[in-house]
């Protein structure tokens, strides 16, 4: 229960270790770690968008403006507002015109 | 104040979390709840203001702005506005009193920005909150967080910033306070003030119609800036950044968000206008230092996170 769990981002290869009840985006910074851009941090900008390759997670409110229904069943979450319940994988998509990480 | 309209009035903003909002609205920047009605709606204000409410929360499954309201002089300047916005090619709707609890009818319009705003002639005044009318003490006991004075100005990001420009001045009366001017002197921010502030409205050009950047509350002193530093740390607050200083209207500021991602910000100091004096220019090869005066570097996040 206490383990954290870890999650890879793909295309940093970096691994975020996120404790239980913690946001996948807020284990990032506390990490010091800048594999994924950061924004909001409340689910309203979009800037933190992911897509989930394996895994489980909780989600908190986000914005339908960004993550909509048919986007979620994508598995497209924010990062900010995504609790991981086991170890996953995880890509950051980088949003147009926010140039933060994007690493190809 | 040329064309009767007289200041800001109420903005209405939407939240992904009524409850998670009013801790952050009440409780750390200390804006005071002035009732709720059969919508959901929560009906705040800062404790200078004169009015019953200038902030309203509706909660809703995306957050941003719904509108931003301005006071006008009187009913017959009310009139004469909404026949002037139809002249102008805006879409103006209706709404009758008692929508917003305690407000007089309103007519709303999309500006060409592709942001909505409304007028309103009446609203009930309830006077500074905690202190009397006659023989005022010089502040309330009681204030929470941040202590707020007032809501004093939001910053839109949007299209079509010359047409816009057009219907604030000439339609509604508003001056150009100050611009950014890019390389080929094209106009990329625009602050516009209806009174002596530096800015009352301020956009800034984007491709995106009608996004939101923050609305802003007004503090006294830089003591307090740091003081609702202090705040956002301890209650562990998405800081954004701050605090620092402007270049554009040289106001001492700190940037934060609320919980649903809407970015507000708490602010002293900073220029006025007369309506007489031509617009404080910066230029776009300086924006770095425009935007943040110490730092002189542009931000990402503060340019590209909005609601």
């Amino acid at each position: 229960m206490s383990r954290p769990h870890r999650i890879l981002e793909q295309v940093s290869g970096e691994v975020v270790e996120v404790r239980p009840g913690e946001s996948l985006l807020c284990a990032m910074e506390r990490q010091g770690k800048r594999c994924i851009p950061v924004g909001c941090r409340g689910g309203g900008c979009g800037i933190c968008k992911v897509r989930i390759v394996s895994g489980r997670f909780d989600y908190g409110l986000m914005s339908c403006s960004h993550v909509d229904i048919d986007q979620r069943s994508q598995g497209l979450a924010l990062a900010c507002r995504l609790f991981p319940l086991s170890d996953s994988e995880i890509r950051a998509c980088g949003k147009p015109g926010h140039a933060v990480p994007q690493k190809q | 104040m040329k064309k009767g309209v007289i200041r800001p009035g109420h903005i209405q903003l939407r939240v992904l979390d009524l409850q998670a909002a009013l801790r952050h609205y009440v409780d750390l920047l200390g804006l005071i709840e002035m009732g709720r009605d059969e919508q959901g709606r929560v009906y705040l204000k800062g404790w200078t203001e004169i009015d019953r409410f200038s902030v309203v929360l509706r909660q809703a499954d995306e957050p941003g702005m719904d509108f931003l309201g301005f006071k006008v002089v009187d009913d017959a300047t009310l009139g004469r506005l909404g026949e002037e916005l139809a002249a102008f090619g805006c879409q103006v709707e209706n709404l009758p009193a008692g929508e917003l609890k305690g407000c007089g009818r309103r007519i709303r319009f999309e500006a060409p920005s592709g942001h909505f705003f409304e007028l309103f002639a009446e609203k009930e005044q309830t006077g500074k909150w905690g202190v009397s009318e006659v023989n005022p003490e010089a502040w309330p006991r009681g204030l929470q967080g941040m202590k707020a004075t007032r809501f004093d100005h939001c910053l839109l990001y949007g299209v079509e910033l010359p047409e816009t420009l057009r219907l604030f001045t000439e339609v509604l009366g508003f001056s150009l306070a100050e611009q950014v001017l890019d390389d080929a002197g094209r106009r990329v921010a625009q602050f516009l003030t209806v009174g002596m502030k530096a800015h009352d409205v301020a956009f800034i050009e984007h491709p995106e119609k009608g996004r939101f950047h923050h609305a802003s509350f007004f503090l006294e002193t830089w003591e307090d800036v740091l003081r609702a530093a202090d705040l956002i740390s301890m209650s562990d607050t998405s800081l954004d950044i701050g605090p620092t200083r402007h270049g554009l209207t040289h106001g001492k500021t700190i940037y934060f968000f609320d919980p649903s991602g809407n970015r507000n910000e708490v602010f002293c100091g900073g220029d006025y206008h007369y309506p007489d004096h031509p617009p404080v220019t910066w230029t776009a090869d300086q924006l770095g230092k425009a935007i943040f005066y110490h730092d002189r570097q542009l931000n990402e996040r503060f340019l590209t996170a909005l609601t």
